[in-house]
């Protein structure tokens, strides 16, 4: 793994964006995820990494409470963006969500036009007052997912009906459309081919400019290319976390290191 | 089914060429083709019923919507139908049918001398050749137009049962000899009208439109009542069954926490979907009429009763429909900070449209065909009056409802209601046709791929 290419390895601010301390996650009797403590940077990409079923994603979900629609989910501890407690009792999941977006493993859009994919955030949380400031955010939304040149023509065209990578890029700006200040991704680029891959990557890139983003990978060279910062899960527990750099060259962890020399995983 | 038997692979042994099967390969590939020859056995055995259910019931029907009119003209001497000389409907009306059946008969008589017929009968044999129902519709006529009271109009009379019958196929010369209702004679007096032009066979609008008559009338029997009084319990069946079962379903679906209670809901609908019908009439006869004091007969009973025995489908074809929108829509909506209501209305709902409405329609085509339940609730009534406007409160007017019609037509013993059944059935199975149809086009308009 020595030709890896480290990217841009500072970390632009320290500013911690999410907070989160002594955090378990109960599936029924399942404890899927035991007593993780994370501070995640402002304007960072953020990878986890780890074997299938270590939980990485699970956490991810804590960020922006989708865990709350499975009813046997129990989260316990504590997580903070901005230092606001995200599972007080009154915090809406509802605008949690708009302010926390989310991009899935699969690509998910409705089966609506483009446009409405993209504008359906926005209209929800009363972000445009007019048509003209709605078309205005679909188009900067679809740009900052480099998607624009390819779909500004047939706007009207079903979501449904992109290839693979442009329904993901769909689905990034549909999640950027409501002006999150997190971006969570999980595992967005499992479905795709490498040249799909390589613009989705391209694009986080952009977004760290704007946006704390938390990507859930299986792919290390991936979580390499991309991030700054990498955590390391395993078994439901967080192992390591570290600047990119030092977790692929230097790991300190026995099981990272078997896990990144591809021992185990 | 004994091809995952453990047996040691024989694949060695012989020279084992591509061009020869093996024998178990050739086995296999009997088992298959034999397996495909019962399946078509099935379907054609299947549609083979269908031809022979089709055939009898249109052979047997289809000439209920043909019917047997002679012409007559009738000159309505204003002496005898308004005794008192004054127009006045009330003191006309005192005038029954008796007063009018001479004066048809009469010109009956004249209509077939002007003709230049020869015929022995005496006069009530050649009245008996008109429908009884003529008489009573001339007089409805009068009783109407008053002004026509002095001329003399041209009437078109329905032909008794068997003159309709002969001009069939039904009745012929020797079931005539027979027959104490008909005489070979008034048969052959027929066949002259017709060759004269006064009597002819053309398509029987009043079967649709008219009331039901008397068991002695067959030839005057129509679906007219039985029609509306089933599309009145349709309108009532959608407009409860529709949102109240699209409702439960949506909650219990989305938004009922799973547990015990809910589960028991669940297996309840399902058992309630099963419960013979008559069950649910029992039931309205209780609630809705012992109880709740509404009319007997009356459209709203019925569509309420359908309701409930609508329901059931109607929730298990929503939720089958609801659980087919797959998952990541709703994690889509969501994580986009959607609440759950928004999510289902703009994402689930629309997706799931497709079945909802097929599932509706079919619920609603199973109770327009459904029976047992009306018996209990009296709709099996004979009903000559047509219900009001459902705005002048016409639901609660006393109607009957198709298939309780063919039931009530297969009671009476006079073999032309045999093919007034057969021709009611058609009309019943049209308009399920149509149902059907529409839940097709509806399907494949709000089918969106995903």
């Amino acid at each position: 793994m020595n030709d890896m290419r480290f990217t841009e390895r500072t970390v632009a601010t320290d500013e911690v964006k999410i907070a989160a301390k002594g955090v378990q996650v109960y599936y029924g009797d399942t404890h899927a995820i035991k007593d993780v403590t994370i501070d995640i940077a402002d304007k960072t990409v953020t990878a986890f990494i780890g074997p299938s079923g270590c939980g990485k994603s699970t956490f991810l979900r804590c960020i922006n409470r989708m865990n709350d629609t499975i009813p046997s989910a129990r989260v316990e501890g504590d997580i903070r963006i901005d230092g606001e407690d995200i599972y007080d009792k009154r915090v809406d999941p509802v605008q949690l969500r708009a302010k926390v977006g989310m991009v899935f493993q699969k690509p998910n859009p409705f089966p609506k036009s483009i446009y409405d994919n993209v504008s359906y955030g926005p209209k929800i949380h009363g972000l445009a007052r007019n048509k003209a400031e709605l078309d205005e955010i679909v188009e900067t939304s679809l740009r900052r997912a480099a998607l624009w040149d390819e779909v500004k023509d047939r706007l009207g065209a079903p979501g449904t009906g992109l290839s693979g990578g442009q329904q993901q890029r769909l689905c990034i700006a549909r999640a950027v459309a409501t002006s999150p200040e997190v971006l969570l991704m999980d595992e967005p680029c499992s479905a795709l081919d490498p040249i799909a891959t390589d613009q989705v990557e391209n694009l986080i890139h952009e977004l760290r400019e704007r946006y704390s983003v938390v990507i859930v990978t299986h792919s290390m060279s991936q979580a390499s290319r991309v991030s700054q910062r990498t955590a390391y899960f395993h078994l439901g527990e967080m192992v390591e976390y570290g600047d990119t750099g030092d977790i692929f060259t230097n790991p300190k962890d026995e099981r990272t290191e078997n896990y990144i020399t591809g021992r185990i995983g | 089914m004994t091809d995952a038997t453990a047996e040691t692979p024989r694949r060695g042994s012989g020279t084992g060429s591509l061009m020869v099967p093996d024998a178990r390969t050739a086995k296999r590939n009997a088992r298959e083709k034999r397996f495909r020859l019962y399946g078509l056995v099935a379907v054609c055995t299947g549609i083979l019923m269908l031809a022979l259910l089709l055939t009898s019931i249109l052979s047997a029907g289809l000439s209920a919507f043909r019917q047997t009119t002679i012409q007559v003209e009738v000159p309505l001497v204003a002496e005898r139908l308004d005794p008192e000389g004054n127009r006045d409907p009330a003191q006309m009306a005192k005038v029954t049918t008796f007063g009018y059946a001479p004066l048809l008969r009469d010109a009956l008589i004249g209509t077939i001398e002007s003709a230049g017929i020869e015929t022995e009968l005496d006069p009530r044999a050649i009245a008996d050749m008109v429908s009884d129902e003529s008489v009573a519709q001339l007089r409805a006529f009068v009783l109407a137009n008053p002004g026509v009271l002095g001329q003399t109009i041209p009437v078109e009379v329905l032909a008794s049962g068997r003159i309709d019958g002969f001009f069939k196929g039904r009745v012929t010369y020797q079931t005539a000899e027979l027959d104490k209702n008909i005489s070979p004679e008034q048969l052959q007096l027929a066949e002259a009208l017709q060759e004269a032009g006064l009597l002819a066979t053309g398509f029987n609008w009043r079967f649709i439109t008219a009331p039901d008559a008397s068991t002695t009338r067959p030839e005057a029997a129509g679906l007219g009542v039985a029609i509306l009084g089933s599309f009145y319990m349709m309108l009532v069946v959608l407009a409860l069954a529709l949102p109240i079962g699209v409702a439960a379903s949506i909650y219990l679906e989305e938004f009922a926490p799973q547990n015990k209670f809910t589960d028991l809901i669940e297996v309840n609908i399902s058992n309630l979907a099963a419960v013979p019908s008559i069950v649910f009439g029992i039931l309205g006869l209780a609630i809705f009429i012992n109880f709740a004091g509404l009319p007997q007969s009356a459209p709203i009973v019925g569509g309420l009763v359908l309701t409930l025995m609508t329901l059931p489908t109607i929730i298990i074809a929503t939720r089958a429909s609801l659980k087919s929108v797959p998952p990541s829509i709703r994690s889509a909506a969501l994580g986009l900070g959607a609440s759950r209501m928004q999510t289902v209305f703009h994402h689930v709902l629309p997706l799931a449209m497709p079945g909802i409405l097929t599932g509706t329609i079919i619920g609603l085509a199973q109770a327009l065909g459904e029976t047992a339940p009306l018996l209990l609730i009296g709709m099996v009534a004979f009903v000559r009056e047509y219900p009001g406007a459902p705005w002048e409160g016409g639901l609660f007017d006393p109607a009957t409802a198709l298939p309780v019609q063919v039931y009530n037509f297969t009671q009476r013993s006079d073999p032309a209601f045999v093919e007034r059944a057969s021709g009611a059935i058609i009309v019943l199975l049209i308009f399920l046709l149509i149902m059907n149809l529409a839940a097709i086009f509806l399907r494949r308009k709000f089918e969106r791929r995903w």
